[in-house]
């Protein structure tokens, strides 16, 4: 890089005037546009403004920040999300270790969302200064993770792939701590009844995507097999998933389900949204996985079987772990568009983000007409998440060079 | 070669355990069973309970009557019709949100997609901040701010906020001028047909004519001039204008007259629009900017003026690269349609839900309706194909 930029001389940067003239007034056509284009901006932004500090009554989203956030869990027992929270922050702070980067640059970021949240402009009584500490003390944790990887790292110590296991269990440990068990009187149940809020709404999306990653891959393969029975149902299930709107699936899984089942046999209801979930991410998953599949030259596939592997040997060794690469950016998207759809939970009866919302709503005669300032507050919520994860995803593919050739 | 194990175990030299064929053939049956015991595992159960609970799996409740009313519906309709009609009606509220949504989608997201390839800097980004916001907002989200954040909110019918146009927007909905169709319309309605037809097949035939012969045969103006002109003739002669202009009036309880939109499908309209606007940008955008400026180049050094440019050689060039995932946003929005059970719209997943409330036949509801909605998609991949093997580029 340092070469190419050496040689290249840039040219000199042309001043205000000149670059005014060039975007905004090159003829007049494009000062009609701009001059049009001003007054759109100014009369939104005096809207905006003037409904976001004078109009608006916030009432609903400042006293309820806790409903936002986990829904109807037990006060007593938020100590575990809390727990969940600090694991999380400091995995991020042991991966910016090992991958550094823009996985460095995401944990940075995430630390200051944290010292944000905690220094919110909003009464004590409604974000208490215990919550406002607990907060910033995520800081720490990513600081404290970030320094053991680091010191791990520089000893060589820290394996990507007993980082990406620690994640898994880190998944796996939420589900637990969350749940709860039945006799244990220092994590007595929760039941999934009552999970709900952003915590809901990102349970759904990782478990989807965590669990339809196996069974995407096997469908990927299946559809890719040479054995006609095996691919006409690997396609059949692809095409019928993808080919109908998830909410039918939804309704699918979480009301006809318990019909399908033996009466002995019974899933509670986030559960099922899961499965149905899972079973729709699995179909375009497998499709994504698909398109990765396809990329590999028939080169790859000769060289291995030249090489004596067999065909089971060569998928997994060789094919795979290049296809898998290659499809990592289509499944950060896959992911985004998963958070956004949990929101079709709502619709079986799931109190996620936009459920909480609305119940907020009822739940107080005062708040009848509030709707904008709720469901505005969840949709800057989906957007400040799904933005920043696009923008990542953008930055790691062009750190990575995919997608350049 | 283990020559102590029975003859039948071996073939062509090699024992079957062994033998790639054979092998196949055992994945492939034992991959089978596995899935059908698994179907037999959950169809037996579902028998269990039909039996136990009494649950009809027929379609026979397709014919009672269905007994709930219909907010709107583009065929009449009224409670006293059966199941099976009002789940058609919801059908054809369904393709009729997705019909006017395609239409105005397209539109929004030409429009966008054009801001966004602007030389200005501000109507680029404009655009480009249009596009960055709604498609990181889930539409569901989307959808609730547009009918409970906006359509609900509206002032009653008395004040009624009025737009130029005339356009009233209240409680009530949307209400704007309409044409209605009166008493000689079906007399002009061949007449509009017969246009768009003859039209079309002018325009492909004195093309095809043109190409062949190489004289010019004007096939575009005479096209326009059969579209324009048989419509107009039949206007003419008709004893009545076959449309009439009808412009919502203030009542003292409501409007009367007009063309009225539901709050509900206005509601899910705009959001479907909006939405799906966003992401046709993006298509549109990508398919332009995927032609190379070698192409236009050339075109330029042929002697083809701008605009010859465009038509001949950008637009086709184009189209090929936007035309499939256009095709797809627009089963996208189709299918996305099916979230206004969320906002009280009667589509027809709404009316499958509201028949598994009223009759209990939920799963030969919901097969139908998946049926249904596969039957689009399959349909519209097939267009897609079709498509893609027409315009495939032939490679050398």
């Amino acid at each position: 890089m340092a070469t190419s930029e050496s040689i290249i001389t840039r040219p000199p940067q042309p001043g205000i005037v000149v670059w005014l003239k060039k975007n905004l007034f090159s003829n007049w056509l494009n000062t009609l546009l701009t001059v049009f284009s001003v007054t759109v901006i100014f009369l939104t932004a005096r809207g905006l403004v003037n409904w976001i500090f004078v109009q608006a009554d916030w009432a609903p989203v400042v006293q309820n920040l806790r409903l936002y956030a986990v829904g109807p869990y037990p006060a007593e027992q938020m100590w575990r999300v809390w727990v969940i929270v600090y694991m999380v922050s400091a995995m991020m702070g042991i991966s910016a270790a090992k991958w550094g980067g823009t996985v460095l640059a995401f944990a940075r970021a995430l630390g200051v969302a944290y010292l944000l949240l905690a220094l919110l402009p909003i009464a004590l009584e409604y974000l208490g200064i215990n919550t406002r500490l607990m907060l910033a003390g995520n800081l720490l944790a990513i600081l404290a993770g970030y320094l053991a990887g680091s010191r791990l790292e520089r000893r060589n110590r820290l394996k990507a792939r007993w980082v990406l296991l620690a994640w898994l269990a880190s998944f796996g440990l939420t589900i637990l701590l969350l749940g709860g068990f039945q006799n244990v009187a220092v994590l007595p149940r929760v039941e999934s009844g009552q999970w709900g809020g952003l915590m809901l709404t990102f349970l759904l999306a990782t478990v989807g995507i965590v669990a339809s990653f196996p069974i995407g891959v096997l469908l990927a393969l299946g559809r890719q097999s040479k054995l006609p029975v095996v691919k006409a149902m690997c396609i059949t299930f692809i095409e019928v998933v993808r080919g109908v709107p998830l909410v039918t699936i939804l309704f699918m899984t979480s009301i006809l389900l318990p019909l399908f089942l033996p009466d002995t046999l019974r899933i509670d209801r986030v559960l099922r949204a899961m499965l149905g979930m899972t079973l729709f991410a699995a179909a375009y998953m497998a499709e994504n996985v698909r398109g990765g599949l396809q990329s590999i030259s028939r080169g790859q596939y000769e060289a291995a079987h030249a090489m004596g592997l067999n065909n089971f040997q060569t998928t997994l060794l060789i094919i795979l772990p290049q296809a898998l690469r290659v499809v990592i950016p289509a499944i950060v998207g896959q992911f985004i568009a998963l958070f956004m759809d949990t929101t079709l939970a709502i619709i079986i009866g799931l109190l996620e983000l936009l459920a909480v919302g609305s119940a907020i709503l009822n739940s107080n005669p005062q708040w009848l007409l509030l709707d904008m300032e709720v469901y505005a507050f969840i949709a800057l919520i989906f957007w400040v998440f799904t933005y920043s994860m696009a923008y990542a995803s953008r930055k790691v593919e062009q750190a990575v060079g995919l997608g350049i050739r | 070669m283990d020559s102590h194990l029975p003859r039948f175990l071996y073939r062509k030299g090699v024992p079957v355990w062994r033998d790639v064929v054979v092998l196949k053939w055992v994945a492939q049956i034992v991959s089978a069973v596995l899935v059908i015991a698994f179907i037999y595992f959950l169809i037996s159960n579902l028998l269990e309970a039909a039996e136990a609970r009494g649950l009809g799996l027929g379609y026979g409740f397709l014919k009672t009557a269905a007994g709930f009313p219909m907010a709107e519906s583009v065929i009449p309709y009224d409670p006293s019709r059966s199941f099976g009609y009002a789940l058609w009606a919801g059908f054809l509220n369904t393709i009729k949100v997705s019909i006017v949504g395609i239409f105005l989608a397209t539109i929004l997201g030409l429009i966008a997609a054009l801001a966004r390839l602007s030389t200005n800097w501000l109507v680029r980004n404009i655009a480009g901040v249009y596009v960055n916001i709604i498609r990181n907002i889930p539409l569901l989200v989307q959808l609730f701010i547009w009918y409970f954040g906006i359509f609900q909110q509206l002032p009653g019918v008395n004040q009624a906020l009025s737009l130029p146009g005339p356009v009233y927007l209240s409680q009530r909905g949307l209400y704007m001028v309409g044409m209605l169709p009166t008493g000689t319309f079906s007399e002009w309605l061949p007449f509009l047909l017969g246009g768009l037809v003859l039209s079309w097949l002018a325009y492909r035939l004195l093309l095809a004519y043109q190409v062949r012969s190489g004289r010019a045969t004007y096939p575009a103006l005479v096209g326009l001039i059969l579209l324009i002109g048989l419509p107009s003739v039949g206007w003419l002669i008709a004893s009545a204008p076959p449309l009439e202009k009808s412009v919502p009036v203030l009542g003292n309880f409501n409007f009367s007259g007009g063309m009225r939109l539901t709050p509900e499908l206005a509601a899910l309209l705009a959001g479907l629009v909006v939405y799906t606007g966003a992401f046709i940008a993006e298509v549109i955008r990508g398919g332009i900017l995927s032609v190379s400026k070698g192409q236009i180049e050339a075109a330029k050094a042929m002697g083809l003026s701008s605009i010859q440019t465009l038509r001949l050689v950008t637009l086709p060039l184009a189209l090929r690269v936007i035309i499939p995932p256009l095709i797809s946003q627009y089963l996208n929005l189709t299918k996305n349609s099916s979230l206004a059970v969320a906002i009280g719209f009667v589509d027809m997943f709404f009316v499958g839900r509201t028949i598994i409330n009223q009759a209990g036949q939920a799963l030969p509801v919901f097969i139908l309706i998946m049926a249904i909605y596969l039957s689009i998609s399959l349909f519209t991949s097939l267009i897609l194909n079709f498509y893609n093997r027409r315009v495939q580029l032939v490679e050398r």
